[in-house]
């Protein structure tokens, strides 16, 4: 089990290979389909220095707001992460951002886009919200809370021992690849068709 | 480590429910107990689903991606479970099936629990999940914006006097695998028969790959037209992974099925694996002569479902 923390350098990155173990602790953004297609569409300059070291988290938590005002997570597992397929090597390019966590993986764009930049994507235990959210130790900052609503808001937070799973690194490995191969050849030797 | 749940009596101890509590069903006021029901649907997974995750991880290597995953996954729902936390941040689309005796209104079962599920939301049990179709807008109560469409409820009545309220909570990610096929399909090679529903069945999983967060649970119904279908297919899920299919032959296909998807080498979250699905359901259904629809639904690992019983003195148990 490898562990990583942010800002991790580009090295670090490009050294992680597929079916690396890793625990995170650090800056995590989340976003998912809204946040994706406003980073895009307005490449909003305020969004930079957050996203400078951090990592992209596709997620769309359960909050509880306290009587202070103040946030915590209360369940974060990941969402599905090819809905972002069209922005995510856009994105990767304009923030400079070393590390997208997800699940399901993601497709050739994304791919092309973690070897060109240098990073790498991670695969978070889906439906591991509740162990998720225990790991979120700080709620820093929300934005864009009252234009996209909770699921879709940039939850800043800092998390400490995130376990992921690498499953597309920065040489065009992708476990989600491997794993579509060896069982789409079982399936055909199943059915005959092998 | 061995995942335990806390005792009942730690959930009693939290229910909203006062101690001995009673539905008075002359003025049907079901509100408080289909909140209790939806509390523990989110927060605790039945214990057949975490008996076989644990039975599949002792079955994959030690130390393997797989074994840590169902590792991960089980200290997930000890801690839900402890913290009254959701299991999952996606609390899914909410479905209930109510089954209640002659001359309770249909109207009134429905309207408390359109109140139950927004209480439950505004208390964070529930995550607003349900926007319109194309505006994407969230009225944040989990209420349809423009009908009475979600929470979706299927209600009947049945000859029993007790009122059954049976609920699953199914996230986006598995909906999203779910597929109905066609048959006979000539790119599968599937013909009219359980071959054919074979071929469909190992085709949907493999194409599912870990998307719908593997080891997941499959409905698979044969036959109806293609709304019955579906529905039966997802109905299935409340099935428990220990309850063996009464039709023999059909108890067979289904251990072969889950022996041969096992074998497809996905694993826990499509990491790869011995663990792919940790059950399957078959059923089969009535058809027009000219169509044959096979259904597949697909439920997640942490498969939410539970069922609320209140019998003819108003006492409400949960199973």
């Amino acid at each position: 089990m490898k562990r990583l923390v942010t800002p991790v350098p580009e090295t670090e990155i490009r050294a992680l290979r597929v079916g690396d173990e890793v625990l995170l602790s650090g800056r995590v953004v989340l976003s998912r389909d809204m946040g994706h297609a406003f980073m895009v569409a307005q490449k909003p300059e305020w969004l930079r220095p957050i996203l400078e070291g951090a990592f992209i988290y596709h997620c769309g938590p359960v909050v509880k707001q306290n009587d202070e005002g103040g946030w915590s997570f209360v369940s974060c597992g990941p969402t599905t992460s090819i809905r972002e397929e069209s922005y995510q090597a856009e994105v990767l390019e304009t923030y400079g951002v070393r590390g997208v966590i997800g699940k399901g993986g993601m497709g050739p764009k994304t791919s092309a886009g973690l070897q060109k930049t240098g990073a790498c994507y991670f695969h978070a235990t889906g439906g591991a919200g509740a162990l998720l959210a225990e790991r979120v130790k700080r709620v820093v900052d929300v934005k864009m809370l009252a234009e996209f609503g909770s699921p879709e808001a940039f939850w800043i937070v800092d998390v400490e021992d995130f376990p992921l799973v690498v499953t597309m690194d920065s040489v065009g490995g992708s476990l989600h690849a491997q794993v579509l191969e060896e069982s789409r050849a079982r399936l055909a030797s199943l059915l005959g068709h092998g | 480590m061995h995942a335990c749940l806390t005792s009942l009596e730690t959930v009693e101890a939290h229910s909203v429910l006062p101690l001995g509590w009673r539905a008075d069903l002359k003025a049907l006021d079901l509100v408080p107990a289909v909140l209790e029901l939806l509390r523990r649907t989110t927060s605790r997974l039945p214990q057949d689903v975490i008996d076989a995750m644990e039975a599949q991880r002792a079955a994959e290597i030690p130390g393997s991606r797989a074994a840590n995953t169902l590792g991960t996954m089980l200290e997930n729902i000890t801690l839900a479970d402890a913290r009254i936390a959701p299991l999952c941040q996606d609390t899914g689309t909410v479905i209930l099936w109510v089954r209640h005796p002659f001359g309770i209104s249909q109207r009134q079962l429905k309207a408390q629990i359109r109140a139950a599920v927004a209480e439950a939301t505004r208390r964070s049990w529930l995550r607003p999940n349900c926007v319109g179709a194309l505006s994407g807008q969230n009225p944040g109560t989990n209420l349809d914006p423009y009908g009475e469409g979600h929470p979706v409820v299927h209600l009947e009545e049945w000859s029993s006097d007790h009122i059954e309220i049976a609920i699953m909570l199914k996230g986006g990610g598995c909906e999203n695998v779910g597929a109905q096929y066609r048959l006979p399909d000539a790119d599968l090679g599937a013909g009219r028969n359980l071959a054919g529903v074979r071929a469909c069945v190992l085709d949907a999983v493999m194409k599912a790959q870990g998307q719908g967060c593997a080891p997941g649970i499959l409905g698979v119904a044969i036959g109806g037209d293609r709304v019955v279908s579906y529905e039966r297919s997802k109905e299935l899920l409340l099935r428990k992974l220990t309850e063996a299919n009464p039709r023999v032959d059909l108890d067979a296909f289904e251990r072969q099925l889950v022996s041969e998807i096992n074998s497809l080498g996905i694993g826990p979250m499509g990491y790869g694996g011995r663990t792919t699905v940790l059950g399957v359901f078959v059923d089969e259904l009535w058809r027009h002569p000219a169509s044959f629809y096979v259904s597949i639904s697909y439920m997640c690992w942490s498969s939410r479902r539970m069922t609320l019983t209140v019998d003819v003195d108003g006492h409400a148990s949960f199973a």
